[in-house]
């Protein structure tokens, strides 16, 4: 029992990795029409916002301190950043410790600029193109921006840690009359499970309740007379698409902490991202939620060595069994729309 | 007009059109001057330096590139010598390997076995290459140096620490210069005990694949040797970038340590999951929860941040060692370069430096001549204390570190503390020993 | 000629000869000068290019005519390899019963996943193959290792049975007895052409595969899978059943990549589970859209392009740079290498991506239409050319 529901909450945890980053490709698929295989790499740059706020927060002022040696016997260089000296100890050092949270701020901007940018610059003229051309032109895309991120900050991961605040874990087994040390839980995924469920409520609530999203709605139902109505779609369009990258981009800052970030981490995720979207169904936002949490709790139930000693290696293809499945019973995924992308 | 010629196995075929566009095919004999792969004509000789220069191992790649061209310019005469001046054998002139200057090529392995033999065959087939040498993973090397055997040129492995690169999959033009994933376990395993004692219950995450098994294999039973219990071994898939559905439920198997038997990015992530769920703080059994990390490098422990202070693991080499060979080797890279060298970095650069010193000694570049001179070969002063090169199974013997993450680091690079030497005579293993077994070294084979 | 007219008959012989020449062709600097680096000439990368490119000209007849978007053919190229070293180990050396054999276990690999996969269209379709090759890849990595050897890859060992090689038979992949690494040299006005045994026997091969594509393509099948693509639901209606049409192009596709799988190993004795990777599954759908999908030889010219930067690009490092602009000042000089070495040596695969956004971004018809447009330009100043396209 009590294993059960340690793995149940480690699914909540990777499902809602999975599931905001699903939501953005839904959100460029069923807008757009667009197959975005840089969506991986937006991933990838939101959390590297992450760790240039903290290489930033960290630009310090040189002193040598000759009292002391550095590895070639030189006299060491001592380097205070520069938010600890205008700011004083405690409270730079204290901005320095939650350069996480405070990239979210940098970030968005960013990200819905480089969203911008994207469509504006590349996918705009790729509306009207096949799938596979648009496949191409986003995964050149890709690769150029990992390429970058790998020039400029290394192939190595750039450990970018949590607040002090919030490390360590809590006992939910205390809380559920366990043992003590039976269900332990890490302060910061829990932080990562609300977030990601506020910002999926939020994005909801933003297509459903706002006059933008219900045009935006329309337009995913039926393009071209929400066009003939006289509603401008390619600006709303454009907008969903920065967006999108936004819900990338902040899925990544806030990821920084639990794995640190390296400039493949995007290409990691693109494939798993494209099997939830699709189990979800395509065009169906609930449907890719839905998907990443479903596939999320498989997973790690799969990793449990009860089951592995049923089935040997399930955990490496238990994601991709589950597609398999579900798209043999259910021809549109959990909750696909008919006609999206299915010629 | 001399032609390079290129074949192999006494089907020596040659073709020349001479100016004039008369065909002459002549046959050689074996024996003559160029009876092997490659064999320089000119004033210089080609190496390959082989690497990974994408994929998640690029920067381990990018450190192993700056210590060969060092190691170039040493043998050249440029520079300072590095560990030229201390190594025992003085045969080398610093005039390039045999009076040839030395060029090198360089290419990409990607961390793939396909992309890396792709890599070494345009190395020998179109630059000429004598010897291939690099890579930062064991199923790299292994299918590298299989080629190599195949193509008649020596490897010199790079970054490998499966026990299979010197054991089954062991071949005769093949050499490896890093220690193995038993050393690692016949090093650990004494350390362990004094600090954490003989009654402990390990559990064991091991990477799933080839190089992972034979490190699980090494460190369990060197832990159960000494009293240690397994409580459990899960592997974990490669492709894994979040572990916190395995480590979740360490603490409740009652184990009381937990190993880490990843690389690279799989330890960097699986170290810092552990860590974020508080196992370091935990009392399991009475005894403080511990975490070991068998293979440690200082690239990785950058990597995984201030999650590896105070974690055990063990390392081919460190820049704080204070001989006269580590220094010699640190002075010169930290001031070519701003920063000290990784472990990957000088096994590489005394690969190159062994290699063109058994060509001196042989006074060939012949494949089987310099497998020759390598064979049985006693040194000392490149950094790891007397070694030997063992005849048996092309293995170097030397001292292994036992190293710790280091609490309070002094600068960037001072991620490490070296807790232990372990003398080689106590990682010395028998060449038919049962984790080793199944491999034979072939007849050389110089093309 | 062989069931062609006559303009595919003067098509086939272009190609022929084009691939004969190649060892002259990819070799067109001579040695000890500074192009000399982008010579592509050797063994192995002309082999690479005739095997990927039976690989994505395989591809083709699925994604070019039926427009089905397959992301698992990977895990054909695998169970090639895989199946031709198993034959190499267990039966002969000799290169035909390894082929064969990887053909046939490719083929019916691919019956079954198309079988299965077919039964979906658009997204849903390339999904189901992905997650099945991806599936592939992850056991041979692991659970499979008995079979495959995982990680290190399969090989040949000394000790294998080889029953029908006899005791001194060589020891390496083999056309009954000649072995596919002999190579002929030949030097002329400085510069050297290598002649591979084992780059004219993938050649031959190529060749021949180049022909059956080309007859699938002007047959009455060909059309019936072009049908399929351009409306499969008139298709239905006239009372045709399209599945069959699909999973025999699937399966011709998976025989393909199968066979380019027993090359790969019988030019390197080596298995790796990584050829299953969705990775290797993606490249061969950019080589084939690089170069041109749907066109006879764009696939080829596609998997020429990815394979020569991938190589040639990779191996351009700083003192490579170096010594082609020694000839500048100092300070001018360290600027225009450290320039460069943003797209060459560790930075190839920058080029890459470039080059994939460039091509399909300005030339949506892949190189094939790049090649095209550069044909017009030149009969446009030469009216009188004759009008024959061989780039299809």
């Amino acid at each position: 029992m009590d294993v059960i529901i340690l793995q149940l909450l480690n699914g909540l945890d990777k499902g809602s990795a999975y599931a905001l980053i699903a939501l953005g490709l839904t959100l460029i698929f069923g807008t757009l029409g667009v197959v975005n295989f840089a969506h991986g790499a937006l991933f990838m740059i939101g959390a590297f916002c992450a760790v240039t706020l903290q290489k930033v927060l960290n630009i310090s002022s040189e002193a040598i301190d000759p009292t002391k040696t550095d590895f070639l016997g030189n006299p060491l260089v001592v380097k205070t950043p520069y938010v600890v000296n205008w700011f004083g100890p405690e409270t730079g050092a204290l901005i320095i410790d939650w350069s996480v949270p405070l990239a979210l701020l940098v970030a968005v901007p960013i990200m819905i600029l480089v969203g911008f940018i994207m469509e504006r610059g590349l996918i705009k003229h790729f509306y009207h193109r096949p799938h596979a051309d648009q496949i191409l032109v986003t995964f050149g895309l890709a690769i150029v921006m990992q390429e970058l991120i790998k020039q400029g900050f290394g192939a190595n991961a750039i450990p970018t840690g949590a607040p002090d605040a919030f490390k360590g874990s809590y006992d939910f087994g205390n809380l559920l009359g366990f043992d003590p040390n039976v269900i332990i839980y890490p302060y910061w995924r829990m932080i990562y499970f609300a977030f990601s469920a506020i910002v999926i409520g939020a994005v909801f609530a933003f297509l459903r309740f706002t006059t933008f999203g219900m045009v935006v709605r329309a337009g995913m139902a039926d393009r071209e007379t929400v066009g003939l109505l006289g509603i401008n779609i390619d600006k709303r369009f454009t907008i969903m698409f920065g967006i999108a990258a936004a819900v990338a981009g902040i899925a990544g800052v806030m990821y920084a902490p639990i794995n640190s970030p390296n400039y493949h981490m995007g290409m990691d995720f693109l494939v798993l991202s494209f099997v939830v979207v699709v189990v979800g169904g395509m065009g169906s936002l609930p449907g890719a939620v839905l998907a990443g949490f479903m596939l999320g709790i498989l997973e790690s139930f799969a990793s449990m060595n009860e089951v592995k000693n049923i089935f040997p290696g399930i955990d490496q293809i238990i994601i991709y069994l589950t597609a398999i499945i579900i798209l043999l019973v259910r021809p549109r995924g959990l909750m696909g729309k008919r006609g999206v992308m299915e010629d | 007009m001399s032609t390079s010629n290129f074949t192999r196995r006494g089907m020596l075929k040659t073709g020349a059109i001479a100016g004039a566009g008369l065909a002459l095919p002549q046959i050689l004999s074996a024996g003559s001057h160029s009876s092997y792969m490659n064999a320089p004509t000119g004033s210089t000789v080609t190496l390959g330096f082989n690497v990974p220069q994408t994929g998640p191992y690029a920067d381990e790649g990018a450190d192993e590139l700056r210590a060969y061209e060092l190691a170039v310019e040493h043998l050249n005469g440029g520079g300072d010598g590095g560990m030229m001046g201390t190594f025992s054998s003085q045969a080398l002139q610093g005039n390039g390997i045999l009076g040839r200057k030395v060029e090198f090529v360089t290419g990409d392995t990607q961390t793939k076995s396909d992309a890396a033999r792709a890599s070494a065959k345009s190395m020998i087939e179109k630059d000429g290459a004598v010897m291939i040498t690099g890579g930062s993973s064991s199923g790299v090397a292994i299918a590298v140096q299989g080629l190599c055997q195949e193509a008649g040129v020596i490897f010199m492995a790079g970054l490998t620490h499966s026990n299979d690169t010197t054991g089954k999959d062991k071949k005769a033009n093949g050499f490896r210069h890093f220690f193995n994933g038993y050393m690692s376990a016949a090093a650990l395993a004494p350390v362990l005990e004094k600090m954490y004692g003989k009654d402990r219950k390990a559990y064991h995450l091991t990477a799933d694949y080839t190089w992972g098994w034979t490190q699980e294999e090494s460190i369990a039973a060197a832990t159960e040797a000494m009293g240690w219990e397994t409580v459990n071994k899960v592997r974990t898939p490669l492709a894994s970038t979040d572990f916190s559905s395995y480590i979740a439920p360490v603490l409740n198997s009652g184990a009381d340590v937990l190993v880490l038997n990843h690389y690279g990015g799989n330890m960097v992530n699986s170290l810092t999951n552990a860590v974020q769920f508080g196992l370091r703080d935990k009392i399991v059994n009475g005894k403080n929860f511990e975490i070991v990390v068998p293979l440690y490098s200082r690239l990785m422990a950058k990597g995984a941040g201030e999650n590896v202070k105070g974690i055990f693991g063990s390392t081919n080499w460190h820049w704080s060692l204070t001989d006269a060979g580590s220094k010699a080797f640190v002075k010169s890279f930290g001031t070519k370069y701003g920063f000290p060298p990784s472990q990957a970095a000088h096994t590489v650069y005394c690969q190159t430096l062994l290699y063109a010193d058994a060509c001196e000694r042989a006074g060939s570049h012949n494949p089987c001549a310099v497998g020759e001179a390598l064979e049985g070969f006693e040194f000392d002063g490149l950094g790891n204390g007397k070694t030997l090169y063992r005849a048996e199974d092309h293995q170097c013997f030397k001292d292994v570190l036992v190293v710790k993450g280091k609490e309070n680091p002094e600068n960037e690079f001072d991620l490490l503390e070296i807790v232990e030497v372990t003398p080689a005579a106590q990682v010395t293993y028998a060449p038919d020993h049962p984790m080793f077994a199944g491999g034979e070294l072939g007849a050389c084979n110089a093309g | 000629m062989l069931g062609l007219n006559k303009r595919d008959t003067s098509f086939l012989i272009i190609v022929i000869l084009l691939t004969m020449f190649t060892p002259f062709l990819m070799q067109p600097f001579s040695e000890g000068s500074a192009m000399a680096q982008f010579n592509g000439g050797y063994p192995d990368l002309m082999a690479k290019v005739a095997i990927f490119g039976i690989f994505a000209m395989g591809f083709n007849i699925l994604f070019g005519l039926t427009g089905y978007l397959s992301f698992g053919h990977a895990a054909f190229l695998g169970v090639g390899s895989y199946s031709a070293v198993w034959m190499f180990k267990l039966l002969t050396l000799n290169v035909f019963p390894a082929i064969i054999l990887s053909v046939i276990v490719a083929g019916l690999f691919s019956l079954l996943i198309g079988y299965i996969s077919l039964r979906r269209s658009g997204i849903y379709f390339s999904i189901l193959t992905l997650a099945m090759a991806e599936m592939s890849y992850r056991l041979a990595y692991s659970v499979f290792t008995p079979l495959t050897n995982g990680e290190t890859g399969l090989q040949l060992r000394p000790g294998d049975p080889r029953i029908l090689d006899a005791a001194d038979a060589s020891r390496y992949p083999n056309l009954f007895g000649l072995e596919l690494s002999t190579s002929y040299k030949l030097e002329v006005l400085n510069h050297v052409f290598t002649f591979n045994v084992g780059f004219y026997f993938c050649a031959v091969i190529a060749i021949i595969a180049f022909y059956l594509t080309l007859r699938i393509f002007r047959s009455p099948f060909g059309m019936m899978l072009r049908a399929v693509k351009s409306n499969q639901n008139r298709m239905s209606f006239t009372g045709l059943n399209p599945r069959p049409y699909t999973l025999a192009a699937f399966v011709i596709s998976g025989m393909y990549a199968g066979l380019a799988g027993g090359l790969l190993a019988v030019m390197d004795p080596l298995a790796g589970a990584e050829r299953m990777q969705w990775t290797v599954g993606g490249e061969v759908v950019i080589m084939t859209i690089l170069g041109g999908a749907g066109t006879l030889l764009g696939p080829v010219l596609g998997a020429g392009a990815i394979k020569y930067l991938e190589n040639i690009f990779s191996k351009i490092n700083e003192t490579v740079l170096h010594s082609w602009f020694s000839f500048m000042p100092d300070g001018m000089e360290d600027v225009v290498v450290s320039f460069f070495a943003f797209f060459t040596g560790k930075g190839w695969a920058l080029t890459l991506g470039l080059m994939f956004m460039l091509v399909v971004t300005f030339l949506p018809g892949g190189l094939v239409e790049g090649g095209q447009r550069i044909w017009n330009k030149i009969r446009r100043k030469k009216p009188d050319t004759p009008n024959n396209n061989p780039a299809e």
